[in-house]
């Protein structure tokens, strides 16, 4: 019936009776009602109205599902996929194994409690205080380290609170609390917002409720907007920063502080806790990440369009390694 | 300025060159929001019609509840549809969290109230003497009920417009059950959001023009059919 379907991934997706009965409903009731319009239809305006339901039948057709085995289900950031990262690297996946992968882009704080109950398959996320909870409290397994960029503190070309070349991002944050320089915060627990708290923390200074301290609640991308309408600093990983440059005016101001690391996990939520999770697909993604393959594919990618890399391979390698 | 200027050029440049990726987010829009606004057409015509005609205890507030409904939140839908879909949910054993059918069943939750409400309007409307008339010819139940349907055509039509309108121009819903999955159930308003926060304004300005373009379309074949009969 329908004369379009998306694309076909790999292996026919997996169809258990109760979804063939909705799909089956769901023919049964557009017919009912292409039965019901054409029935009392007048022969003057039959053909016009024929047209019509022509017109609407072509596009409607059961939707199919696939949800079965073949199909992984992960949680990401916002980043992985704003920066074109996972484009590249999920139909090279896709083709490799067949599974198809469903890639839901949240913050990091999202994807961990999406875990936690069990609704996706495995995670790609940056928050690593709060994955070695995940870890710690059962809910995942086999976490290891994907990619790693860094933080950056943006502002504005001005640079009010005269940031500009510090070298430690725990002084450029006192610097921007003390002359109440307006400081955009996501606010949307992500990886991002918690590292940004972690600063804080070690500032020790409480932003909330400042005037000069704004929560966005946005994305990466949108929370840089943000930041260049108003003219503010803001904490940003790198390769949203880069992505988005040429729509902004900020500047990097404050890199290469080791504190300002951003490390990229993967885990696989674990299926003893959670039986529907596809423990299988999950480790065949995990697996696929670390490959070398994929750690090479990293080092190139956004260096034609940004002149340099957004992210660097960091399966197996010790966090001390890192850095430029 | 410029931005929009550009963003314009590149609708119309994808649209002439049948871009594969814009053309399969179209049709995706099309498909789940036209079979969205069939099912809702079948419950909310049905309910409506005998919500309008029928007296009984308590028919002010459901009444009432229709006319809240009509302006139902897409995310508050969305929510909880997704609550209800997850794996671990009352309805997760059907898997189609993250599906377009997901998105076809809180698309329908929400235009089903706006047509519900638009029926129960436009058949109250109607002259209480044109039933009594039709049930003295000697008409059943059925056939009265068919009758006024089809007197009031144009606002019943206009039914459609604005359930097929609320549903295609949705993004918070869309979002949330269908999860913006490339090739998969990624629509105009989804690719939208998400090309506004890659900073590809003018591909989100593009898809926004798509969009448009495409709503004014479908509007035009529904008013050429309203007009077409109503004028008869």
């Amino acid at each position: 019936m329908a004369v379009w379907s998306p694309t076909s991934y790999g292996n026919p997706p997996h169809l258990n009776p109760l979804r063939i009965f909705l799909l089956e409903t769901e023919e049964i009731s557009v017919k009912i009602v292409l039965l019901f319009l054409t029935k009392g239809g007048v022969s003057k305006i039959r053909i016009q109205r024929c047209g019509f339901i022509v017109f609407l039948f072509l596009f409607v057709g059961a939707p199919e599902g696939s949800t079965g085995s073949r199909s992984l289900l992960l949680a990401t950031t916002t980043s992985t996929q704003d920066s074109g990262l996972l484009d590249v690297l999920i139909p090279i996946f896709e083709k490799k194994t067949g599974y198809f992968v469903k890639t839901i882009a949240v913050g990091s704080g999202q994807a961990i409690v999406m875990g936690q109950k069990g609704e996706v398959d495995v995670l790609l996320v940056h928050a690593p205080e709060a994955e070695k909870r995940f870890i710690e409290e059962g809910y995942g397994v086999h976490r290891r380290r994907i990619l790693y960029n860094d933080y950056g503190i943006v502002g504005p070309f001005e640079d009010p609170a005269k940031i500009k070349g510090m070298k430690l991002a725990t002084e450029a944050f006192k610097k921007i609390a003390f002359v109440k320089a307006l400081f955009l915060s996501r606010g949307d627990h992500s990886g991002t917002h918690l590292k940004e708290r972690e600063i804080w923390k070690a500032v020790g200074v409480n932003p909330e409720g400042e005037k000069w301290y704004q929560q966005t609640g946005l994305g990466m991308g949108q929370t840089l907007s943000v930041t260049h309408e108003k003219g503010g600093y803001t904490l940003s990983d790198r390769a949203t920063y880069l992505a988005l440059r040429k729509n902004l005016r900020l500047n990097l101001l404050v890199e290469g502080d080791p504190f300002l690391l951003n490390i990229y996990h993967v885990i696989e939520v674990n299926p003893a806790k959670w039986s529907k999770v596809n423990a299988k697909g999950a480790r065949a993604f995990t697996d696929f990440l670390v490959s070398k393959e994929v750690q090479d594919l990293i080092k190139t990618f956004g260096v034609d369009r940004f002149g340099s890399p957004l992210f660097f391979p960091a399966s197996g390698k010790k966090e001390e390694g890192f850095g430029k | 300025m410029d931005l929009i200027l550009e963003g314009m050029k590149k609708a119309f440049w994808l649209l002439f060159t049948f871009d594969p990726e814009v053309l399969s987010i179209l049709l995706l829009s099309l498909r789940v929001s036209a079979t969205a606004t069939l099912i809702s057409l079948l419950i909310g015509i049905t309910s409506g019609v005998a919500i309008a005609l029928y007296r009984f205890r308590g028919r002010a507030m459901v009444v009432s509840l229709i006319n809240t409904g009509m302006g139902l939140p897409p995310v508050v839908v969305g929510l909880f549809v997704t609550i209800f879909l997850w794996r671990n949910g009352p309805l997760g054993f059907l898997g189609i969290l993250y599906t377009p059918m997901a998105m076809i069943i809180a698309q329908a939750l929400i235009a089903t109230p706006i047509v519900m409400g638009i029926t129960l309007a436009a058949i109250q409307h109607l002259p209480e003497k044109l039933r009594l008339q039709i049930l003295a010819l000697g008409a059943t139940r059925l056939q009265m009920v068919w009758l006024l349907i089809k007197e009031a055509k144009l606002p019943l039509l206009a039914a459609v417009m604005a359930g097929f309108g609320g549903v295609i121009s949705e993004v918070g819903a869309s979002m949330m059950v269908g999860g913006n999955i490339k090739g998969y159930t990624r629509v105009l308003t989804t690719a939208t959001v998400m090309e506004t926060s890659r900073g590809n304004f003018d591909m989100a300005i593009a898809l926004g023009i798509i969009l448009l373009l495409f709503a004014y379309f479908i509007n035009l074949i529904l008013t050429h059919i309203q007009q077409r009969e109503g004028l008869r």
